[in-house]
């Protein structure tokens, strides 16, 4: 919007993994729709989404039944913020699209959004490093693709909104059924008028040897974007799939509210990577949670920066023996921000192992909360569950609350919660600073410590991005 | 040459004075040794130079050549050629040495150019083989579950590489026993040079053994109150403070 073209194009040159600094998702293009379901919510929405999609009879029925569960449920601020009440679902527009069908080159996308995606970077870390794209432009993916070898190993990575005409019988027997729809008021809301976001379905067996990646964007104003995600990932194979998600900066307040359901069959592995990166306008209200079987691996790196209020803690349900879950979370509050994130791990076999490793940064009047949640019932043996969350707070009026919820119950567990708070001390910036470091890049690099063992675990071409974009972070913290 | 010019410097913490008019010029390639008993005020001048925020200049000034350091920023002072050594050096978890070294390097280069990674690998391994540091040294988080002699190396090879053009070493002995002490001295007399003024501020005259230098002030009360060649640290030593007090409140 306010940066040039030349500012774009340098960043996008440097940055493998465009989006994530914030100057970089800070434009928009002006973009014609041909589809837009109006302002508001009503039954009259979703017969237009589902019209306009050319939906089966029963997802019209599935989102007619989780409108009444929505409007059923209130909102809940007996323990989540009361900012939510700001948000006025009749200013809300819910869909919005130039079409319903993906391209599958990029030759095809539209000029006016592909412009987008190429400012952000994408077609270039897709010939870089990735096995499939998709990048969903507000309601609907623009453009979805997965390089010919791994499809022909069997993987299915498509949009949501595709794969349910193509794929319905694998996507109905695992939609809805990790997170059914009155999980909380938010997956009701995804559940009546979601579109886009990813399916992919791995076969028996088949590693794919490079991360899958979606990226959202958010291009309208007064618009929320409602992406359902589901993976599902055979016996004993594996993927890695990422996300990455941009808003430009509104003055009014944008939503989104996805719904992610991963499944992994006997012996299979997951890894979730997100980096979102939203607006400070923006409402991130996601509900993520995978089903582990025996022997399953699902693991969540997640990191949150950006956005008014966020609200998400991905979770495993470890149904079968050994099952292995885990959550790796690093959440930056800056000025006027609420990250209210955290981990929920619910125990349903012998001999599951969960870790939760999370760090948040609070800066300014930035505040961080960490909910965890984990459950390991009586009738169960061998259960292990580790827990970790640090804090760190820059400024005096930073703010960070913790609420581990624990409940292990029977014998034979294994249960630890660690959890610190940490302040940057005066001491060590001025240390560093007599090393010939300003302040603001003493404290980018104390933060960045304080995370490195997490960014660690994240893929290169993240990782460095994730400093980048601490360093800007951090640069309006001081003096 | 370069010269470090302190010049009448009054230094408060909070209402209380503990510098009380200290002049000194420091020339490149000269060591000058501060010595005096604890709680005189020797470590608030060195970081009053340094610009510790907790330490209030209330008069004087001290001048790099023609640049009034008292008026910079600490990374600013740093930047123009001053480096202090520090007596507790903080820990910064999860920050190697080699990245911390690396971004202090980078912060002198500014925002338009970037450090050559391989030629800056070259020199840190050339620092390090001078001071003989083991390599695996530098994967190691700055200060992060050192021992006091770690501690200190990890200065000394921070100094070195940051080639600064002046030096204040706050109590570089404290804490080591004398094989850890034998090391770091002789670091410091790998660095000296005609292109390094070097301000040593030690409570014990054993540091001045192994770092000889070239000029030795007593500090008492905030006050520079004597100063000779490295002589005088030796009659310090063979008397004691003591005196120095009973003549002091004679005069």
């Amino acid at each position: 919007m306010t940066d040039s073209d030349n500012h774009g194009n340098a960043a996008l040159a440097e940055s493998p993994v465009a989006g994530i600094d914030q100057s970089v998702g800070d434009f928009k293009y002006d973009v014609k729709y041909d589809f837009d379901a109006g302002t508001g919510l009503s039954e009259r929405t979703l017969h237009y989404i589902s019209e306009a999609k050319q939906e089966a009879p029963w997802i019209r029925e599935f989102r007619l039944n989780a409108l009444k569960t929505f409007l059923a449920k209130p909102l809940p601020t007996h323990w989540a913020s009361r900012d939510l009440e700001n948000i006025n679902f009749d200013k809300i527009r819910y869909y919005l699209a130039q079409g319903q069908k993906p391209k599958r080159t990029w030759d095809e996308v539209p000029a006016d959004i592909k412009k987008t995606f190429e400012r952000l970077g994408i077609p270039e870390q897709e010939r870089k490093f990735l096995a499939g794209v998709e990048a969903q432009f507000d309601s609907e993916a623009a453009y979805s693709n997965i390089k010919e070898a791994v499809s022909k190993q069997g993987v299915i990575f498509l949009n949501s909104s595709e794969a349910l005409k193509t794929h319905p019988e694998i996507f109905r027997k695992w939609f809805g059924k990790v997170i059914p729809t009155s999980d909380n008021k938010f997956s009701a809301l995804n559940s009546a008028v979601f579109s886009g976001g990813s399916f992919i379905y791995v076969p028996p067996g088949v590693k794919v040897s490079h991360p899958l990646q979606a990226y959202f964007r958010i291009n309208a104003e007064n618009f929320g974007q409602f992406e359902r995600t589901l993976i599902i990932v055979d016996e004993g194979s594996e993927v890695t799939y990422m996300e990455g998600c941009t808003a430009p900066k509104f003055s009014t307040s944008t939503l989104h509210s996805a719904v992610v359901e991963l499944v992994a069959l006997k012996g299979a592995k997951i890894q979730y990577i997100t980096v979102q990166n939203w607006a400070p306008n923006v409402f991130n209200l996601v509900t993520k949670r995978g089903l582990a079987h025996e022997e399953a691996e699902i693991k969540w790196i997640d990191c949150n920066i950006g956005s008014r209020l966020t609200i998400k803690y991905p979770g495993v349900v470890l149904r079968g023996r050994k099952a292995r879950g885990e959550v790796i979370s690093i959440a930056l509050a800056n000025d006027g921000q609420h990250q209210d994130t955290g981990a929920k791990m619910v125990h349903a076999a012998d001999e599951t192992t969960s870790t939760i490793v999370s760090k948040s940064i609070s800066v300014g009047q930035g505040r961080a909360t960490y909910r965890g949640l984990v459950h390991i019932p009586r009738h169960l043996k061998g259960c292990k569950n580790n827990t970790e969350c640090d804090a760190l707070l820059i400024n005096t009026n930073s703010r960070t609350d913790t609420y581990p919820a624990i409940t292990v119950r029977g014998q034979d567990h294994a249960a630890q919660h660690e959890a610190s708070v940490s302040k940057v001390s005066e001491e060590m910036i001025f240390y560093m600073q007599s090393r010939g470091l300003t302040e603001a890049q003493a404290m980018s690099l104390a933060v960045n410590g304080f995370v490195n063992d997490l960014v660690r675990q994240f893929p290169m071409e993240y990782s460095v991005e994730l400093k980048r974009l601490i360093d800007l972070e951090m640069e309006g913290s001081v003096g | 040459m370069s010269q470090l010019v302190i010049q009448d410097l009054h230094v408060a913490i909070g209402d209380k004075p503990v510098v009380k008019g200290v002049s000194l010029t420091i020339n490149q390639g000269e060591v000058h040794a501060i010595m005096g008993p604890n709680g005189t005020g020797k470590s608030t001048l060195a970081k009053a130079i340094a610009g510790h925020p907790d330490y209030t200049v209330t008069a004087g000034e001290v001048r790099l050549d023609d640049r009034p350091l008292l008026e910079m920023e600490p990374d600013e002072r740093a930047r123009a050629g001053l480096f202090l050594a520090f007596q507790y050096p903080s820990e910064i978890p999860g920050v190697t040495i080699a990245n911390f070294l690396r971004a202090a390097l980078q912060a002198r280069l500014g925002e338009s150019a970037e450090l050559d990674a391989t030629g800056y690998y070259k020199k840190l391994y050339e620092k390090m083989d001078l001071l003989k540091i083991d390599r695996k040294f530098t994967s190691r988080a700055v200060n992060e579950g050192f021992s006091g002699g770690e501690k200190k190396r990890c200065e000394i090879l921070q100094m070195a590489l940051l080639e600064p053009r002046f030096a204040l070493m706050d109590e570089t002995d404290s804490g080591l026993d004398i094989d850890a002490l034998r090391i770091v001295a002789d670091g410091v007399n790998k660095l000296r040079s005609s292109a390094l003024g070097i301000l040593l501020i030690t409570h014990y005259q054993r540091l001045l053994n192994y770092i000889v230098p070239d000029y030795v002030h007593v500090m008492y009360d905030g006050r520079l109150v004597r100063s000779g060649g490295k002589d005088l640290a030796l009659e310090l030593e063979a008397r004691g403070y003591g005196w120095l007090k009973k003549e002091l409140a004679h005069a």
